[in-house]
């Protein structure tokens, strides 16, 4: 029965989140229109509903291109390797009290661990491709997040200091009330992290191994059809992860700011508290994108170690001296 | 980016930018970033609801048509007169003066007294056409004028030749 309940729970989740990335495109598309004044999709099916469903037959019916000299092998496992650990992250994350896939004693760190393999895929897809623009994609694409994963990682040690466990599920648990959010308690290492996110993401303003204006499409130019639509794919719902693991550790996950009681339907209301929230980021990832130009290499390179680590490390050192103190006094 | 007139050497363009070369206060001055970030997200929500003065500029044309400005150079019409007689006497001044060499009339004798001649055939390539409205001035008889049709698809290149017939009803 257990099983049963596992594999069901897996499954709605993994259905779920296979569901908001078509709606994220088109909320995408919609969006951008409105920040630029334009209109959007708004042609294919009542208010442009069922644009995601013709562009997904699109990319069905394109053409699989497969470069002449490419990596046969490497070729075909970069969009899988960019599409599954995004996928596979989400495993740990409470959708709502006690709605996880697997309850795991080191949640954080294995959300960590999944995302960061998508960078595989990226390097992968850049080398295979046997072009130049996709390998000089690839390459920006791993130093760039090979950097910024030290900055989210250190803004996360701080909040683990305060928080006390690596258990994802205990970490939202503890946030029940409105003024124990993580925000609240780390707001530098919630600024830090959710920078980082957006690198780690390969979004604007951090997007450069995509970069259409010097890099044409950088590591997935030689890639498309299906595969494309796999990378295209991975990196959404990579976004849907980070959205769901930043909800979760700072934004009390599916506590809606006060004690739930307990109950079904009160376990329903947080299923769509988090929802909630879960919508509301991924829409301030849109807002941004739409907002902040490009940076520069340099600049983004300059921004993370010199910007980013260290304001990480002075937080980390803050935030033990005060969780020392607090101790001391509080007799513990 | 500053602009300036003096030639770069390549050991500046190589030279790292100013904000590495800064120390103390300064080295954090990018948390300056955060209140400019701000303040452009606003002033794209602002976009987004449609706040202060802004507006969606699309014109969603097939079912919303720009209005056409007055002295607008669409499609040739032959006109008629009172008698729904054609008014072109064929003199071949269109002919003559048009650019793009497209048109192309062939004259025969009227059947009625108060003119000599008028067109046998009358053809316009609209694919050549520039559109230019030559003709509609060198016309003695106010017999030819541009429309503000501009909505000229077909789906063949003969369709485009457009016959007597076609520019009389046009």
């Amino acid at each position: 029965m257990d099983l049963v309940l596992d594999v069901t729970r897996a499954v709605v989740i993994f259905g779920a989140i296979m569901t908001l990335v078509p709606m994220l495109v088109l909320a995408e598309r919609r969006i951008s229109a409105l920040i630029q004044n334009r209109v959007g999709p708004n042609r294919v099916g009542p208010m442009g509903l069922l644009q995601p469903l013709a562009d997904v037959l699109k990319l069905l019916f394109k053409e699989e291109i497969t470069p002449l000299r490419s990596d046969k092998i490497l070729y075909s496992l970069g969009p899988l390797l960019a599409f599954a650990p995004a996928a596979l992250a989400f495993a740990v994350i409470p959708v709502g009290r006690g709605l996880e896939v697997a309850e795991v004693s080191f949640g954080v760190l294995f959300v960590i661990t999944a995302t960061s393999l998508g960078v595989y895929g990226i390097s992968f897809g850049g080398w295979a491709s046997n072009s130049k623009y996709s390998l000089l994609g690839a390459l920006r694409s791993s130093a760039q997040i090979i950097s910024y994963e030290i900055a989210m990682g250190l803004a996360l040690v701080s909040l683990l200091m305060t928080a006390g466990t690596l258990n994802l599920s205990e970490i939202v648990l503890r946030q029940d009330n409105l003024l124990e959010w993580n925000i609240f308690r780390q707001p530098l290492a919630f600024v830090i992290f959710f920078t980082a996110a957006f690198a780690e993401n390969n979004r604007l303003p951090f997007d450069l191994p995509e970069c259409e204006a010097e890099l044409i499409g950088g590591y997935h130019t030689e890639y498309s059809s299906m595969k494309f639509a796999m990378y295209f794919l991975g990196e959404y719902i990579a976004m849907i992860v980070m959205s769901a693991f930043t909800v979760s550790l700072f934004l009390g996950g599916w506590n809606p700011g006060f004690t739930l009681p307990e109950g079904v339907w009160w376990t329903a209301l947080s299923v769509g508290v988090f929802s909630i929230k879960l919508l509301a980021v991924l829409f301030f990832y849109i807002w941004v994108r739409w907002t902040l130009p490009r940076f520069r290499y340099d600049q983004l390179m300059s921004l993370g170690w010199k910007g980013l680590v260290p304001l990480a490390l002075a937080n980390v050192v803050l935030t033990g001296i005060i969780v020392t103190l607090w101790d001391s006094l509080t007799g513990q | 980016m500053e602009t300036s007139s003096k030639p770069v050497s390549p050991s500046d363009s190589l030279a790292v930018n100013d904000s590495e070369k800064l120390t103390g206060y300064s080295k954090w001055k990018f948390l300056l970033y955060l209140p400019a970030v701000l303040k452009g997200l606003g002033n794209t929500f602002m976009h987004m609801i449609k706040a202060k003065g802004h507006k969606t500029f699309t014109i969603q044309y097939p079912e919303v048509k720009r209005p056409v400005r007055a002295g607008y150079r669409g499609e040739h019409r032959l006109k008629k007169d009172a008698e729904g007689r054609e008014k072109c006497v064929a003199c071949f001044m269109c002919q003559t003066v048009c650019p793009a060499l497209c048109i192309r009339i062939v004259a025969e004798e009227a059947p009625w007294d108060d003119r000599d001649k008028r067109p046998k055939t009358f053809e316009i390539d609209m694919l050549r056409c520039i559109y230019c409205g030559m003709c509609e001035e060198a016309c003695p008889c106010d017999a030819i004028e541009l429309t503000e049709k501009f909505n000229i698809v077909s789906t063949s290149r003969t369709e485009k030749i457009y016959d007597k017939e076609k520019l009389l009803s046009n």
